[in-house]
């Protein structure tokens, strides 16, 4: 089953993109798995950084995809030079990091090269002459164990925090990969980018957050919340359906769509634990989670635990901060 | 304007799941059930825009006979009729499977816009619009916070969001598909005659014979993945739970976070 594994990194401001590292990693272990070569390919106008950035990382060879069409990110562009330059080279897997950008047009590219498409792997393993892929299913509740039927490529993504970044004891090569883009075209008008509006509050500097999720039942009960907060002296943070509901405004949002802290103390209430929440997080230096489904994911991460009913638990909580104060 | 809304009916996202007897899916005796929370953004984006330009509202969900009621309720909000995949041969199916169904109800009902949520909760492949929209020959955008139909409909403006606090605004031609962000609006709720009206709306149940598919193309027969099993994930170490009421939990917790983690 040996073939070519081609890794497709995501540059941010001229730099790669941090979940590119990790989708190397995730790209070098199956070229060793299956006996194939991970090469890296980037997609650019001008490569800046991040092609030598990313050599470092253990692939056989990094190659650049050149085109004045690649300047703007359009997913029609970038599956198209995928796909074109694929053409020739027929790679077995593409790997791309599991990032806004790369999910946003993987489908495109699976559809462009007929590839099967097993998006947000978390891991795998060989079964014989298949490779057996890990994704969660139901929010990160519970995980699936997938196959590929059939023989043709697979397009797959790579989960934020799965698999740890090495870089490797050389340099690879780097090379441009000739692409005919006469047939490459951006399928959207990119008119700017802008900052979401109200991020005033930044968490990043507290030393202590209140993590409120969708468990705290309504905007009614923030106070049991803040309550806590001001006890402990903290910022009151929230993951994404807290935000949404309109609880909260979206400038308290913490996770892949917010912001990402890293404070001493993180109290995560109500809060299952969706991947997206915890990558903006799990950095914390100690994290406790309070929720009333002993199975939730977040206390995987967490190094604390209390299994209850929030509006018990957080009254408790700040009788108890106040009176190691007192 | 004729609008396509995909729905997918999913678990409560309170709900407790357990697996499968087969360790394939979950038990989904006594579940309770509803319409997945993009989609349910999706359907009131669908609305809005139908109220102001003008046009239909088009609901359509792959599922079993109990995604009935994601449909019902997609009505009873004020979608103007619903096309039911209930079909057994639909069943089980990948991204792929799923979106060549899908793509075959577009093209009969030649949509102007088709809008869904981004992910599922339950298989939460992310991709179903996308790939809808590649089999369509139409643009798509992603994890759409903001969505306006500009003037004569043939085009839209749309805000995606980006990482780390960044929206990108761009131009998307009409048709596409439109996959949105849950919060980028406020959902209605059903109104009593909203709900009585929803009962006498076209609820149409389509089989793969009529849409001109090949059952072999959808489904699990045509999934281009095959589910092994389903689990519980490995937790590393874990967290230290205390036991007992609230108030000696969160004494013994407080201790350890000034004794033990020295946080506080």
């Amino acid at each position: 089953m040996a073939g070519k594994i081609w890794i497709l990194l995501q540059q941010r401001g001229g730099e790669l993109h941090p979940m590119s590292k990790e989708a190397i990693a995730a790209g070098t272990r199956l070229a060793d798995l299956v006996g194939g070569e991970a090469e890296a390919l980037l997609l650019c106008a001008e490569p800046g950084s991040a092609a030598e950035e990313a050599a470092g990382y253990g692939v056989s060879a990094v190659r650049i995809v050149r085109s004045a069409k690649l300047a703007d990110y359009t997913p029609g562009a970038f599956a198209g030079a995928v796909a074109a330059a694929a053409s020739a080279a027929a790679p077995g897997w593409i790997v791309l990091p599991h990032s806004y950008q790369s999910v946003d047009y993987m489908a495109r590219l699976a559809h462009l090269v007929d590839a099967a498409l097993v998006p947000e792997v978390v891991g795998f393993r060989r079964d014989g002459d298949d490779v057996v892929w890990t994704r969660p299913v139901f929010t990160g509740k519970l995980q699936s164990e997938v196959r590929v039927r059939g023989d043709g490529p697979v397009v797959l993504s790579v989960q934020a925090g799965a698999f740890a970044a090495e870089s490797g004891e050389r340099s690879a090569p780097i090379d441009e990969l000739e692409v005919d883009d006469a047939g490459i075209e951006p399928d959207r008008e990119v008119l700017g980018v802008e900052e979401v509006a109200g991020e005033h509050v930044d968490l990043t500097q507290a030393p202590i957050i209140v993590a409120v999720g969708r468990g705290i039942g309504g905007a009614e009960n923030m106070g049991e919340a803040e309550a806590l907060a001001r006890a402990l002296g903290a910022e009151i943070g929230a993951s994404r359906p807290v935000i949404d509901s309109g609880w909260l405004p979206r400038d308290r949002q913490i996770g892949s769509s917010g912001q990402t802290v890293a404070p001493k103390l993180y109290i995560a209430a109500g809060i299952s634990g969706a991947i997206q929440h915890l990558v903006g997080m799990k950095g914390s230096r100690c994290i406790v989670a309070i929720n009333k489904d002993a199975s939730a994911p977040i206390f995987a991460v967490a190094q604390y635990g209390i299994v209850g009913d929030l509006h018990e638990v957080l009254p408790a909580l700040t009788e108890a901060a106040q009176e190691a104060k007192a | 304007m004729k609008i396509g809304v995909c729905i997918k009916q999913v678990p409560d996202p309170e709900a407790r799941l357990s697996v499968s007897a087969d360790g394939r899916w979950i038990d989904e005796e006594e579940m309770a059930f509803g319409i997945n929370e993009g989609d349910e953004y999706a359907v009131e984006e669908a609305l809005a825009i139908a109220e102001q330009a003008g046009g239909e509202v088009v609901a359509v969900s792959l599922g079993p006979e109990r995604a009935r009621e994601a449909l019902r309720k997609a009505l009873a909000v004020g979608a103007g009729r619903a096309v039911h995949l209930a079909d057994d041969a639909f069943q089980g199916g990948d991204c792929w499977a799923t979106a060549r169904a899908l793509a075959e109800v577009a093209r009969r009902e030649s949509f102007d816009l088709i809008l869904t949520g981004s992910q599922s909760a339950d298989a939460g492949f992310g991709s179903t619009g996308t790939l809808l929209a590649a089999l369509l020959g139409w643009p798509h955008a992603w994890l759409v916070v903001g969505l306006e139909v500009e003037e004569g409909g043939g085009s839209a403006r749309v805000t995606r969001e980006m990482e780390a606090g960044k929206n990108e605004l761009l131009r998307v031609k009409l048709p596409a598909v439109i996959e949105v962000q849950a919060g980028i609006n406020k959902p209605r709720y059903a109104s009593l005659k909203g709900i009585m009206q929803a009962k006498r709306k076209e609820l149409a149940e389509l089989t793969p014979a009529d849409l001109g598919l090949d059952p072999a193309r959808v489904g699990a027969a045509g999934a281009r993945l095959e589910i092994l099993s389903v689990s519980v994930p490995k937790k590393g170490e874990g967290a230290q739970i205390f036991e007992g009421d609230a108030q000696t939990a969160a004494r013994q917790l407080v201790e350890k976070l000034r004794t033990e983690a020295r946080v506080l």
